[in-house]
């Protein structure tokens, strides 16, 4: 057994222990904590697996964005954590099957089909491409070649959910006192000043009473 | 003992029934079921990557790639959807969203 298994053995065992906390944990900003380890631990795993961009993109964007995103909504909002743990165990065993069920079926296939160890033209031909050109390297050549048009696609998509997120959150403040300066340019004299006829009122004297008032209102 | 597609294919496939046993367990809560599908994302990707070494093919790692960029969006939207829902009903426990009579 060479260090590389044992590390994978370390990351694998501290990967499933903390995707076990983040489901059973009773505060949701320990699960999003525990997340962070996770996903941690699998960056580690794909480094193994000589995937470095991708392990460096997951540490950057998931940790970095993601995490952060889910943490911040956890403390914004005010969660009874009583109600929300109310029937917790009441589904493990439906939930117990089913991931047993899971976790049998698909270690039936694994062990049966991918158990041999790799063969030893595509493992030196895996160490070659790793050594001749980063794996960086290799990844950008493809994306922007072979692949540029789904990468559009991909930042089309990042867009639009940019778009949808601020929109669905963006709400207008009642106390706000904010005027809009294109109205305020383009008001005309007549939206501000009424002329109003007003019959006069005959007083006992003789003197004429004001025909007509100006009043002036404001414009909001 | 050398390192085997196996071996990475168990850890995916762990972690996939982990995260939907989480989403069994967690039926109310939205925030950690979130979490469980960011988890079974991960194993999904765990396969990708696994595959992309031992084939010797780089296109498992651009699919990667564009997994991670969907559930960036994915979980960006979800989260503003949570934040909505909570101004709108002061709660995110899924027994209580039943607008929609589903």
């Amino acid at each position: 057994m060479d260090a590389k298994t044992g590390l994978f053995y370390i990351f694998a065992a501290v990967l499933l222990l903390a995707a076990f906390r983040v489901i059973t944990a009773r505060n949701p900003v320990h699960a999003a904590l525990f997340l962070v380890l996770a996903f941690f631990q699998a960056a580690a795993v794909w480094l193994l697996l000589k995937a470095e961009f991708l392990a460096i993109t997951l540490v950057l964007v998931y940790v970095g964005a993601v995490m952060v995103l889910f943490l911040f909504v956890v403390m914004m909002l005010d969660i009874n954590l009583d109600t929300i743990r109310k029937g917790f165990w009441r589904h493990f065993p439906l939930a117990g099957t089913v991931g047993a069920i899971i976790a049998l079926e698909m270690s039936y296939v694994l062990m049966g089909g991918f158990r041999e160890p790799p063969q030893a033209a595509s493992a030196s031909a895996a160490g070659n491409l790793a050594t001749q050109v980063s794996n960086t390297k290799e990844l950008g050549k493809l994306l922007y070649s072979q692949y540029i048009y789904p990468l559009e696609i991909a930042a089309v998509i990042l867009l639009v959910a940019m778009i949808a997120a601020i929109a669905l959150t963006l709400r207008e403040r009642k106390d706000s006192k904010r005027l809009n300066p294109s109205d305020q340019v383009r008001v005309k004299s007549q939206d501000r000043v009424r002329l109003v006829k007003i019959k006069p009122v005959l007083a006992t004297s003789s003197i004429p009473a004001v025909v007509n008032t100006v009043s002036v209102e404001g414009k909001k | 003992m050398l390192l085997t597609l196996g071996h990475f294919l168990s850890l995916g496939a762990m972690l996939f029934a982990l995260s939907v046993i989480g989403i069994f367990l967690n039926r109310k809560n939205l925030i950690v079921l979130l979490m469980a599908i960011e988890l079974m994302l991960l194993a999904v990707n765990m396969n990708f990557v696994a595959f992309s070494y031992y084939l010797n093919d780089m296109a498992g790692q651009v699919f990667v790639f564009f997994i991670l960029t969907v559930a960036a969006a994915e979980s960006a939207i979800g989260l503003a959807i949570l934040v909505l829902l909570f101004r709108n009903k002061s709660t995110i426990n899924v027994e209580d969203l039943n607008t929609l009579q589903g």
